[in-house]
């Protein structure tokens, strides 16, 4: 440990180390979501996802000792629910909100449940890339220690943006989303195409999981989520199912969560629950700013069951 | 319709179940078979406060003629009401433990007036005149122990700066860390500790956020009093710091960073009082004592605690296992806002009610109860 103190620089660092930390589930949960989304259906399971990927990944990374198959593991688990999910709201008659519900709570409980034997060992964890070798500072040395999931992750959110506009399979989830009539006068199973982006979606919120139990906070235990998989979902409202946004998004409530903590550590102690609050606030002030009684939320796919 | 009809089968049940408790229970503890019931409101191999539990829970299982029957995350609700009737009606209970503070009121009182002639024991330190006499309450002073970390903390930091992350400023917490900062400043007076409060019990990402910022700012050893100390005991190891374990021995999970620790040590307390009920004496209904009374304990040192240290944290050990005793709590005492809180000449014992009050922190911590 080095003696050099850094002070109050410590609290920009910080939010800048935290956004990148804790950001990476928010970001591969919303990514997911945006895809079913823009689908037309609303997956509020993927709480139940991200747990059963953290648990799942962590049991694999601990039983095969190669946290890259912990993580391809979460990402299966995750497409799994995804397709449990499209399946059950296949069914005539059946609310997407009610199943994810189910479930969420559903992943939740079979993941403590199966997750008993992995509180106490210690799996391999996936490794950092030092992108802090130019510095001297410790402090930054250990914000830069950046994961390679949150790189494929900020690789994703353009790709997914280009994706929506130019593919014929960005295309097609979209035309799903805004019009189901319309895809199905194309020919196109609507069923079908929702199956797969629900699984896509539930493949990459497995791998967020992945994230949590295999690099940050990395162990397995259960209170790993503590509600950011349901945050994330509600996060793709508020980034208006845009991958771009969603980053964004992502990368402030990371930073946001690092408020609290950083600033209690540089002596600024009152109100810490008010700044722990920090990215709820900052969420229903850009909604109630954003919001107008005249129109739809916009960018809103018309075939979500919370639109139509 | 259906609840009356389920409430006349545990009526009839519970009578059964009574009759036969009081035929093979208290009475008779040595000679059959009795049941214990432990309920833990989270995961029963959490590194921390359940874990501890249990351990005392895995001590009784080892003793002939005892029966162990276990309940994990039981929410603090009625929940815990159910599955101690459960207890009592299916596997014949007569002694139990419901083990999370919030399961005492109104929960454990109700059960305990429902079945008088079973035992209900519970952590905490909440007993009453007013509550059932088969209702017990226990507690450690866990800040004894806290001290002697602190001790160890102080000679093993270079930069002079300690960290703690705490879940929220309640006076068992504040009573912790002020006494963690009182035995570091023994060692060395110049220390003082950084706190962080996360806001609640388990909060896994705030405590490894917590536990960066801590290390950002040149905190080089840190302890915690959360529910779970496994994330900040491996986020610190691998930031290269040092560390102090709470609630049970926390070094398999980073050997070489452990120092030492504040554990439980129900281990030893729970077959204390199975061989008192067989011996027919009666448990006081409030228990309490620290390291003299082998309720806490502390972890054995790791291999980075000097000799020094380890000589200075014996010997106070010795102290408070001596008859005379210590007190942590000796004035004068001021806070870390320059008021004196505990005056020149006061002791405040282990056992002062006016620790129980604690709403300050001493001076050298930084941080504030709100």
């Amino acid at each position: 440990m080095a003696d050099a103190t850094i002070g109050l620089w410590t609290v920009p660092l910080a939010v800048f180390g935290g956004a990148i930390r804790v950001s990476t589930p928010f970001l591969f949960v919303s990514l997911g979501e945006c895809i079913t989304e823009r689908s037309g259906r609303i997956n509020l399971g993927l709480e139940g996802t991200l747990i059963m990927g953290a648990m799942s990944a962590y049991g694999i990374s601990y039983l095969s000792g190669s946290p890259w198959l912990g993580v391809l593991a979460a990402g299966i688990t995750g497409a799994l629910l995804g397709a449990l999910h499209a399946g059950i709201c296949s069914l005539p008659r059946v609310n997407d909100i009610a199943v994810g519900i189910a479930l969420m709570l559903f992943g939740t409980g079979l993941a403590f449940y199966l997750g008993k034997p992995l509180i106490e060992p210690t799996a391999a964890r996936l490794p950092a890339i030092d992108f802090g070798w130019w510095s001297d500072i410790p402090q930054v040395r250990a914000a830069l220690r950046i994961n390679v999931l949150f790189l494929i992750g900020v690789a994703i959110a353009p790709i997914l943006f280009w994706a929506f506009r130019t593919t014929r399979w960005g295309l097609l989830i979209r035309t799903a989303g805004e019009s189901s009539d319309a895809a199905r006068a194309m020919g196109y199973s609507v069923l079908w195409i929702r199956l797969r982006a629900t699984m896509v979606g539930g493949f990459l919120a497995g791998i967020g999981g992945s994230f949590l139990s295999l690099f940050y906070p990395g162990s397995w235990n259960e209170g790993l989520s503590s509600g950011q998989g349901i945050t994330a979902v509600a996060l793709v409202i508020f980034a208006r199912w845009d991958p771009m946004l969603c980053l964004w998004a992502s990368l402030a409530f990371g930073g946001a969560a690092a408020l609290g903590p950083a600033l209690q550590s540089v002596g600024v102690t009152s109100g810490y629950h008010l700044f722990n609050a920090a990215p709820y606030i900052l969420t229903l002030a850009i909604m109630i700013i954003t919001c107008s009684p005249k129109r739809t939320l916009t960018g809103a796919p018309a075939e979500l069951s919370i639109t139509r | 319709m259906d609840f009356r009809r389920i409430s006349r089968r545990h009526l009839l049940q519970g009578s059964a179940a009574l009759t036969l408790g009081s035929a093979l229970g208290i009475s008779s503890a040595a000679a059959a078979d009795t049941t214990i019931g432990f309920i833990y409101v989270g995961s029963r191999d959490d590194y921390g406060y359940n874990q501890a539990h249990a351990q005392g829970a895995a001590a009784l299982k080892k003793m002939p003629g005892l029966k162990v029957v276990e309940e994990e995350k039981v929410p603090e609700t009625d929940a815990v009401e159910k599955t101690i009737e459960s207890m009592i009606n299916l596997d014949g209970a007569t002694l139990l433990f419901p083990t999370s503070f919030g399961y005492y009121s109104p929960h454990m009182i109700k059960m305990a007036k429902k079945f008088p002639k079973l035992r209900f024991e519970h952590c905490g330190g909440l007993w009453s005149d007013k509550d059932p006499a088969n209702a017990g309450s226990y507690f450690g002073y866990i800040d004894e122990a806290q001290y002697i970390s602190g001790i160890v903390a102080g000679y093993s930091t270079k930069s002079g700066k300690l960290g703690f992350v705490a879940a929220k400023p309640i006076p068992q917490v504040l009573r912790n860390i002020n006494a963690f900062t009182l035995g570091a400043r023994l060692a060395n007076p110049k220390a003082t500790t950084q706190v962080i409060f996360t806001g609640d019990w388990s909060m896994p990402v705030k405590e490894a956020e917590a536990t960066n910022s801590l290390i950002d700012q040149g905190v080089d050893v840190l302890t915690c009093h959360v529910d779970g100390p496994k994330t900040m005991v491996e986020n610190a190891a691998r930031r290269g710091a040092m560390v102090c374990g709470y609630h049970v021995n926390q070094s398999p999970l980073a050997p070489k960073a452990y120092l030492t620790g504040a554990e439980w040590n129900w281990e030893a307390l729970y077959p204390k009082f199975v061989k008192m009920i067989a011996a027919g004496e009666a448990i006081p209904n409030f228990y309490r004592g620290g390291l003299k009374e082998e309720i806490v304990k502390c972890s054995p040192y790791g291999e980075a605690v000097s000799a020094e240290a380890r000589k200075h944290a014996d010997d106070i050990k010795a102290k408070f296992l001596s008859a005379e005793g210590y007190t942590i709590f000796k004035g004068p005492i001021m806070d870390n806002k320059g008021k004196a809180v505990i005056t020149a000449g006061t002791d405040r014992g282990q056992k002062d009610p006016e620790l129980e009050k604690m709403d300050y922190l001493v001076e050298g911590v930084i941080g504030a109860t709100s």
